[in-house]
């Protein structure tokens, strides 16, 4: 956590206050909460502070965008839908299509959208989705960018078109926060999720922005805060240091992409350069996040390749961290189009604040004798040694 | 040495992690996921594979300072030990599915990958000990504790694998000691309770879990002369030496109970007859394997055989036996005429035992041993009381 985010939270974690409690106190509480509020909204381009409505994470923010629009869009009912339809995509977050999963067991019916082999929205095929039946189409959730292979997706098209044909319009903006502009108004979406720990700030605290005429059936119920979309005591501290973490996600956010594109670009030159069979997934340039890099590299499960990098203190993922700390072929790779063997192939680099050129030197001086290592560590889906006839096994010694 | 402790999150395996960092190796701890869906194997803390059992393992690498990983080798699971027990079973078998993930996962699959990765050798809880000869060449060994000893499903490794092997709490003296040993270590994993059954059956339920999976026949139920004397709904079902539950009316003449004594799922039949019925003396084993070089006087006639010990269950008491080798068969054994990827019957080991066994059904591994030493193995194909079949 940056020093200047621990500050601010540590400073009011030591003090006590319920923004809703009537008392001086309290009153002191809900003032610096309502700043907090004030600071987010202006940052991220929300026409009124109330557009900011907190909640734990991300997650549940996601939950509460496309669960409570699914139901407003219904009449607050699961039964007989008249606008069944939920557009997304196939490659986002979990978050989000585990909800719409769950939403179609209750009687939705999911659209997704194609996506094309860098991961980004064919926007004429959306387009056709879109006009298809607006009237039986309750919203549609888009990422603004890939948590795995960095594609920033058209978004401002996206959100013309679903205003144009009255859909509401979530985009979940965890990753993007903080690397790429993000203005709630410019977008035109309905809501909008973005949560704190993805830019330095505590984990426990995130926000779902909210159009003003937007009310998503409450997916919490309780006290009412949160313009009774999401009750639950406020977390002042939470809400405190997230501001502070916006701040400085935001600002010089165009000399900060810049740097961090430099270095990805210098990492993707230099994979490509030095790696046979490494393949880049997602866009190149502009259409990519700043600090994101994506390889496939053929022959090598990534867990080997995970294995041999920590080993020489270079930490990356071989997909999005899961649950059971298990990765299996990343869906998003699937949707993409590539082969269960090549996602499995697949590792992340991501360049942060404390990456530097050396740090890309480095890396780019491990990931031969890494990648040759985990080449010869094999794939799982290999025919077994056990079961190789002699010519077989001949042939691979 | 660089060692890879594969942590199952029990606490076997956790000690033996302890172990290997105590004697001064290069310990690196991984969880090897085996099924696709987590939830889908048995949950809770008996069994493997859940998720909470590699929180469990996590922790216990934690604690250790170890680097900790999981990695999934759900497909090989699948394809080599599930598939492989679904077929088996279809085929009128008793297969032992960990034997199988010992063979063809654990000091397989993931031996080869460690290797390749830099590792000397992989480490397991199991109770056995590798013990080197004179030679520096290693020996499989039962465990101190007779009571927790697993040679038995360790019998398929070879001398190559063996090199590679090492149970750090092998010549422990009890399970007690090492819980006790656990506990002392902090370890929460201390007291969980010991894995028992098969790991991807999840309520434990053998029978109805390949009901599920083979289609059940209708078939008749006959006794040794071939008189009709019931209907099944599966032969898949029973097993051998069972008594209960065969729904025959027709006592038997001499008024003693009848066992099921064969499975034939190419006509359907299962046999039954009496307790005697059940009592084999010799067997006949195909792809035998030897835990290091193959004994040096064995021959290829029962007169110059080895003598020798032969245990056909996992905890079951060794038998003393004689032991020559058959033929060397290149095709598939008929019953896996329908297995895509069949292989080899390979050598055939023929053994007498000394005293009749009881129960024995093809597709049982029988494992060799003289003293505590693992000899080696093979997979039962042909029992009987004489030498039928001998090649």
């Amino acid at each position: 956590m940056p020093q200047a985010v621990l500050d601010v939270y540590t400073t009011e974690l030591s003090r006590r206050a319920n923004p809703s409690s009537l008392h001086a106190v309290g009153q002191a509480g809900r003032m610096r909460l309502e700043t907090a509020r004030d600071d987010i909204a202006r940052a991220l381009g929300a026409t009124s502070s109330s557009e900011v409505v907190f909640t734990s994470g991300g997650t549940e923010a996601d939950n509460l965008a496309v669960k409570g629009l699914y139901l407003s869009r219904n009449n607050g009912s699961f039964a007989e839908p008249s606008r069944p339809l939920v557009l997304t995509s196939a490659i986002e977050h979990h978050a989000i299509l585990d909800s719409v999963d769950w939403l179609e067991s209750q009687g939705a019916e999911i659209v997704l959208l194609d996506v094309d082999e860098t991961g980004r929205i064919d926007l004429p095929a959306a387009e056709a989705a879109l006009r298809r039946d607006p009237d039986r189409t309750a919203l549609l959730s888009v990422m603004a960018a890939n948590n795995e292979i960095g594609t920033i997706q058209p978004l401002a098209e996206l959100g013309r078109l679903a205003r144009d044909l009255g859909i509401p319009f979530h985009i979940d903006a965890v990753q993007a926060l903080g690397q790429i502009p993000l203005d709630f108004a410019e977008l035109e979406a309905t809501a909008m999720t973005i949560t704190a720990h993805k830019i330095g700030g505590p984990v426990g605290i995130g926000a779902l922005l909210l159009d003003r005429a937007a009310s998503p059936t409450p997916i919490l119920h309780g006290g009412g805060q949160e313009r009774s979309v999401r009750s639950g005591t406020l977390d002042v501290a939470g809400a405190v240091a997230f501001a502070a973490a916006v701040d400085l996600a935001t600002s010089d956010l165009d000399s900060r992409a810049a740097k961090f594109s430099d270095l990805r670009d210098r990492l993707i030159a230099g994979v490509e350069a030095t790696i046979e069979g490494a393949r880049l997934s997602g866009p190149r340039g502009t259409g990519r996040l700043p600090g994101n890099a994506h390889f496939t590299f053929a022959g090598c499960e990534g867990d080997s390749l995970l294995f041999g990098l920590d080993a020489r203190g270079i930490a990356t993922s071989t997909g999005s961290a899961c649950s059971a700390g298990v990765s299996r072929p990343s869906h998003v790779l699937l949707a993409a189009g590539m082969s269960e063997d090549v996602a499995r192939s697949a590792q992340r680099f991501t360049v942060g604040h404390d990456t530097a050129a050396s740090d890309i030197d480095a890396l780019l001086e491990a990931l031969p004798a890494v990648v040759d290592q985990a080449r010869r560590a094999g794939m799982v889906s290999a025919t077994p040694r056990w079961r190789q006839t002699a010519h077989e096994s001949q042939e691979s010694a | 040495m660089k060692v890879l402790v594969a942590m199952s999150g029990g606490v076997d395996s956790a000690v033996a992690a302890a172990r290997a960092v105590d004697a001064g190796h290069e310990v690196v701890g991984v969880h090897l996921a085996l099924s696709r869906m987590p939830g889908t194997l048995r949950t809770g803390s008996r069994g493997c594979c859940t998720i909470e059992d590699s929180r469990d393992a996590h922790r216990v690498a934690g604690m250790l300072g170890i680097p900790f990983y999981v990695w999934d080798f759900s497909e090989r699971f699948k394809e080599d030990i599930v598939d492989d027990f679904i077929a088996e079973y279809a085929a009128g078998r008793t297969p032992n599915p960990c034997m199988r993930c010992n063979e063809r996962i654990k000091f397989a699959a993931l031996l080869d990958r460690a290797l390749a990765l830099g590792f000397d050798q992989i480490a397991t809880g199991h109770y056995a000990e590798v013990v080197r000869d004179a030679d520096g060449r290693p020996e499989l060994h039962r465990g101190e504790d007779l009571a927790k000893d697993q040679s038995y499903v360790l019998g398929v490794l070879t001398g190559e694998q063996l090199e590679h092997c090492y149970f750090p709490i092998g010549a422990t003296a009890s399970k007690a000691e090492v819980r006790a040993e656990a506990a002392e270590r902090g370890f929460s994993v201390a007291n969980k309770p010991d894995s028992y059954d098969i790991c991807f059956i999840p309520d434990g339920d053998t029978k109805a879990w390949l009901a599920d999976k083979i289609p059940m026949r209708p078939g008749l139920i006959k006794d040794a002369e071939g008189e009709v004397l019931g209907e099944h709904d599966g032969a898949m079902t029973f097993t051998i030496g069972q008594r209960k539950g065969l729904g025959i009316e027709k006592p038997a003449g001499d008024g003693k109970p009848r066992f099921v004594t064969g499975l034939d799922p190419a006509s359907n039949t299962v046999t039954v007859g009496s307790r005697a019925d059940l009592g084999v003396s010799h067997l006949t084993g195909i792809r035998t394997s030897w835990a290091g070089p193959a004994p040096a006087d064995i021959g290829t006639s029962p007169e110059t055989g080895i003598d020798c010990e032969v245990q056909i269950r996992a905890h079951s008491d060794p038998v003393p036996a004689r032991a020559w080798l058959g033929d060397v068969v290149t095709e598939a054994p008929d019953h896996e005429a329908a297995v895509p990827a069949a292989r080899p019957a390979g050598q055939l080991l023929h053994v007498d035992v000394a005293e009749e066994l009881s129960g024995v059904a093809p597709g049982q591994t029988m494992v060799v041993y003289r003293g505590t030493r693992v000899l080696g193995q093979a997979t039962i194909d042909v029992t009987g009381r004489d030498r039928l079949g001998a090649r």
